[in-house]
């Protein structure tokens, strides 16, 4: 197992270096250094000489990726590129180009997300999971098929509604909740059960569907008749064999996206004004901000490398005939 | 486990139902939706949001008008804008009275205003005594007289988040040096102050000195192998030449030449004083580490301080418990404004102990708390704007009933900015200042429709501009005097702009007849934007229309934002669309706008003047004008300058926006003054009224809840039923196996 972990996160080196390379090369391609200068330091009217200043504070005077004036390695060494890349391999992330440290910023804004994402998680999964256990008990029964045309119709909906709609419906009219706002510590539970609340609703349509699918595949098999042999009750025979066995297509999906759960939600942490990280991304384009953008798509992508790695991790502690090699 | 019988079922569904009408009329459950400390409620405190987070609160830099709603609560450069009077006027902050202006020649003798021979002005200043800084841990001190926090390590930060988390605060008092440090700070390049090349055309000394401690500082972090952010550079003993300190709590600022509007800049957070103290504390790594820099937490005077700074979330400011240098105006009042604004005349500022900022990204959850009482303040959206104002057929504003019932109020203020519609002097087909170009820029100027332009795209919150300068600007004229007339006609008491009629007769004469070439195919003109988003079809076909009614095909041609600067810059546009924000109510500083020497093509793409208007007539009226101060020789000036503009017509001259707040009753002292940005000292909120309607706006509505439950319990037996039926089910068997 340790030496799969090992060579995986091998692998991962020259992976994280691809990305890297094209993130430089998409990003560059569209602004120029001068462009970054201009919109960080904001002025209305920038002299060559605060371009040059800027660019020189923040590294940005180098060659991208070759350096013609330099020597030896150094023609490839001495560049943005290289530079830059050599810190975030360190998870040195640097400062922003408006000048904030990122370590500190992800670290504060990492809490807000996953105070959010992580009970939508735990909940929606339990939730549809309970839900397509209930509609396999009762197969193709009236409710089975209500439940169905109901998820469908929940799956056509678009996320914006949901979060319009709950935020006039629960905040404006009923009272219920505020409308928008974040507090950390125990306070915050009236800010996030809104946000949650949707987040469950607009998952639970696809997840129901799908795991209702999985199950089924699962109620026919020979371990299920046994098991009814056997005198089980249907809700033993549901939980205690049918859900273990279903679990390991569902891992695939699940286990992969538990790594990416603090980088948050861009349309729900906005319309509710959670501090999160969800437009720290999106933020950072906008404004020109490349120390974010890199960083970010850079711990994206070890993130998302992390999250196969431990689903490789669960299929096999889930079903062991898988053997990691 | 007990099972629970049908009959317990019954008995809660009873229980629950005769709740239903207890909770639904009572509001015994209190308010739930509160988004805020319900302590923060109850105190003197103004709720106000933001939508992008300010990047930089570090006077030396910050430059934009979010950074500035906050750091001009803090910092207190020498000048101030009155808060009520009109036009805008200067007036004192820290100083005892307006700076004393002395004219020099070459040789430094003092000479009349008007002598040929001036060569400097030398501006003098004298502070108020016992002004103090804020509490703040940079002033602490040990008590063998050693700073007490200079070398700290990330352990001794532990659950530190601001300076205000530090046990041991103190202050001293303000002093004609942290004025001067300040500047000396602005001189640094490393520190990417916005405004130093142009102060360099004016403070005598300061290129020199620039250049030589920009210098001295980067071989200084060369030598330590360190980084700006936590190498302090001492600038105390340094000296600009023109700058001096003559007494503790007097210093004196020379200026080349005559140059009026530099007491405009003293008004501008760029000139506020500096601690050194503070720029030293934050230079260390452990502090830089966690955010909490000179950029992230100001360290000033002013009425308020920086408690919490989560530019993500939320600012808050709390009231600075050393401020005590400024009352609220005894005098000023406007013309139709108010005369309760005058109700604290004189009375001790700020009335507000605390102004928390949050962050709302999006407007409607903004728009909605405001009606719900937990925003004291909002500007309003287009998708709110029905909702909440209705315009008359003569254009004038009012507040629906809906608005008036909640006793919401607002302010109705033009923006001293304009946005303008440009051609590119420069380009053959648009440019060129001979009669047939000329027609051609007025033809469209006129073809134009900027008040349609207002009433659709902008819900009438604009007026059509006349000229560069916008309302309440020196130079600006109300009524017949201050039309346009190659664009209007004055009709029965109000500007009318000309028929398309007359616009097509001066296409013919530019050689365009009906729109049409020399060779008979339609007039092609070149529109460059950055509009490139889909909301942004409507605006450009509705350019599309307004050329189309002479018969000119209008080319749009988009791109990104910075492409789009890069061909300005480089004058590679034909027709364009921009804005400028007034830094001062002076004309100069429309005007130079359309200065030849700011040309973009004269200044290798720096210059502002975008347009690339170039008339040596007009830059020679331009100099002139920019050194008298306000009065009838002046404004003589400016309308000839007025006039060749209007002729050459270089900007079809858009519109000045106006700007809309709506704020709640409980607001007192509420007056529009956009160039004033520490108004937030004389707001004050009565606290019981705000929470009265609270009280009565936000009771939870409880039946729809205790519905929920019912519902979900009369769902549950059915289904509890269908499963105990269908385990009890017996199998069949027939010939065909087991159903």
């Amino acid at each position: 197992m340790l030496a799969y972990i090992i060579k995986r996160l091998l692998f991962a080196i020259p992976i994280l270096l691809g990305v890297n390379f094209i993130t430089f090369a998409l990003f560059f391609g569209v602004n120029t250094p001068d462009n970054m200068a201009r919109a960080q330091l904001g002025a209305k009217q920038t002299t060559p000489e605060m371009i040059a200043a800027w660019k020189a504070d923040r590294g940005y005077d180098k060659p991208l990726f070759y350096n013609q004036n330099a020597q030896g390695m150094n023609h490839v060494v001495d560049t943005l590129f290289v530079q830059e890349s050599a810190k975030l391999f360190q998870f040195d992330f640097g400062r922003s180009d408006s000048g904030r440290q990122i370590s500190a910023d992800i670290q504060e804004r990492m809490w807000p997300s996953l105070a959010i994402a992580l009970p939508t998680f735990v909940i929606g999964l339990f939730t549809n999971i309970a839900v397509a256990l209930l509609l396999v008990l009762f197969r193709a029964s009236l409710l089975d098929r209500a439940a169905m045309v109901a998820a469908v119709i929940l799956m056509s909906i678009s996320g914006l509604f949901y979060i319009i709609a709950a935020q006039v419906l629960f905040g404006k009219m009923l009272h219920w909740v505020p409308i928008s706002g974040y507090e950390s510590g125990w306070s915050m539970w009236k800010f996030i059960i809104l946000p949650v609340f949707i987040g469950v609703l607009a998952g639970v349509g696809s997840g129901v569907r799908w795991y209702r699918s999985i199950f089924l595949e699962e109620i026919h098999k020979d371990y299920v008749r046994s098991a009814r042999a056997k005198g089980l009750s249907e809700i033993q025979v549901l939980f205690k064999h049918l859900l273990k066995n279903g679990m390991l297509p569902i891992l695939t999906g699940v286990v992969v996206v538990i790594p990416t759960l603090f980088m948050g939600s861009l349309i729900m942490e906005s319309f509710f004004g959670i501090p999160g990280l969800g437009s720290y991304t999106i933020d950072a384009i906008q404004s020109q901000d490349f120390s974010i953008v890199k960083a970010m798509v850079f711990l994206g992508s070890v993130l998302y490398i992390v999250g196969l790695i431990l689903t490789d991790i669960a299929y096999s502690w889930f079903d062991p005939r898988v053997r990691l090699r | 486990m007990a099972r629970m019988s049908l009959r317990s079922y019954l008995i809660a569904f009873c229980v629950l139902l005769s709740l239903i009408p207890v909770t639904a009329s009572a509001g015994f459950f209190g308010i739930w939706n509160i988004p805020y400390d319900s302590s923060e409620m109850e105190s003197k405190t103004l709720f106000s949001s933001f939508s992008s987070p300010p990047k930089h609160l570090d006077p030396v830099i910050s430059y934009n008008s979010n950074e500035w709603s906050i750091i001009s609560q803090i910092y207190e450069p020498p000048l101030q804008y009155h808060y009520l009077k009109r036009p805008y006027t200067l007036e004192p902050l820290t100083l005892q009275k307006m700076p004393e202006v002395r004219y020099l020649n070459a040789d430094l003798q003092e000479v009349g205003a008007e002598d040929p021979q001036v060569a400097y002005s030398e501006y003098n200043f004298e502070l108020k005594h016992a002004i103090r800084f804020q509490p703040h841990p940079a002033f602490a001190l040990l008590k063998n007289g050693h700073f007490r926090y200079l070398d700290l390590t990330a352990e001794q930060l532990h659950g530190i988040d601001s300076p205000s988390d530090f046990t041991y605060q103190s202050t001293r008092e303000l002093i004609a040096d942290d004025y001067i440090y300040a500047i000396k700070r602005m001189a640094l390049r490393q520190n990417h102050s916005p405004i130093l090349d142009a102060m360099k055309q004016y403070i005598v000394g300061l290129d020199e000195f620039s250049e030589k401690m920009t210098a001295a500082y980067s071989q200084l972090l060369k030598q330590n192998s360190s980084s700006k952010d936590t190498t302090f550079f001492d600038l105390r003993d340094k000296s600009i030449k023109g700058i001096q300190a003559i007494d503790k709590y007097r210093y004196k600022i020379l200026v080349k030449g005559v140059y009026p509007q530099f007491l405009y800049w003293l008004s501008m957070n760029f000139f506020a004083p500096i601690p050194w103290e503070a720029v030293r504390f934050y230079k260390q790594r452990p502090l830089l580490e966690k955010n909490l820099t000179l950029d992230t937490y100001p360290v000033g005077t002013g009425a308020f301080y920086l408690a919490e700074n989560n530019p993500n979330r939320r600012m808050r400011l709390l009231r600075n418990s050393n401020f005590s240098h400024e009352t609220y105006p005894n005098d000023g009042l406007a013309e139709n404004a108010d005369p309760a604004l005058l109700s604290d005349a004189g009375k001790p500022l700020p009335f507000l102990d605390e102004v928390v900022y949050s962050l709302e990204k999006e407007s409607v959850p903004l728009w909605n708390k405001f009606l719900q009482g937990y925003y004291d303040a909002s500007g309003v959206g287009s998708d709110s704007f029905d909702q909440a104002v209705s315009v008359s057929s003569s254009g004038s504003m009012s507040l629906t009933t809906a608005m008036k019932e909640k006793g919401i109020q607002f302010l109705n203020e033009v923006e001293p900015t304009i946005f303008y519609f440009g051609f590119n002097m420069a380009d053959p087909v648009v440019g060129g200042y001979d009669e047939k170009h000329r027609k051609l820029r007025q033809a469209v100027s006129i073809a134009i429709n900027f008040e349609e332009y207002i009433s659709i795209f902008l819900n009438g919150r604009g007026l059509a501009a006349q000229s560069p300068i916008p309302p309440g600007i020196f130079g600006h004229q109300n009524g017949e005097a201050g039309v346009n007339p190659y664009v209007y006609e004055w009709q029965q008491g109000r500007p009318q702009r000309k028929s398309i009629d007359e616009a097509k007769r001066l296409l013919a004469e530019a050689g365009y007849p009906d729109g049409k070439d020399s060779d008979g195919s339609s007039l092609k003109l070149y529109y460059d934007t950055a509009a490139t988003g889909p909301d942004s079809k409507a605006l450009l076909n509705w350019y599309r229309k307004q050329f189309a009614k002479l018969g000119i095909e209008l080319v749009i041609r988009a791109t990104d934002y910075n492409r789009f600067q890069d061909k300005v810059r480089g004058a590679k546009v034909q027709m364009f669309s921009w804005g400028w924000n007034a830094d001062y109510p002076d004309p100069e500083n429309f005007l130079f706008l359309l200065y030849g020497g700011n040309a973009a093509i004269n200044t290798n793409g720096s210059g502002i003047n975008s347009s690339n208007y170039d008339n040596p007539e007009f830059d020679r009226l331009f100099l002139r004008m920019k050194t008298l101060q306000n009065g009838p020789e002046r404004l003589e000036i400016i309308e000839q300058m007025l006039e060749m503009l209007r002729k050459d017509a270089p900007w079809a001259w858009g519109f000045s926006p106006k700007s809309l707040a709506l704020y709640h009753a409980w607001l007192q002292n509420m007056w529009a003054n956009p160039l004033a940005n520490n108004t937030l000292k004389y707001k004050n909120v009565d606290v019981q009224q705000r929470l009265n309607a609270l009280q009565q706006w936000n009771q939870p509505v409880v039946w729809p809840l205790i519905l929920a439950v019912i519902l979900l319990i009369l769902l549950v037996v059915p289904v509890r039923h269908a499963y105990k039926r269908r385990q009890n089910q017996t199998l069949s068997v027939n010939d065909k196996g087991v159903n």
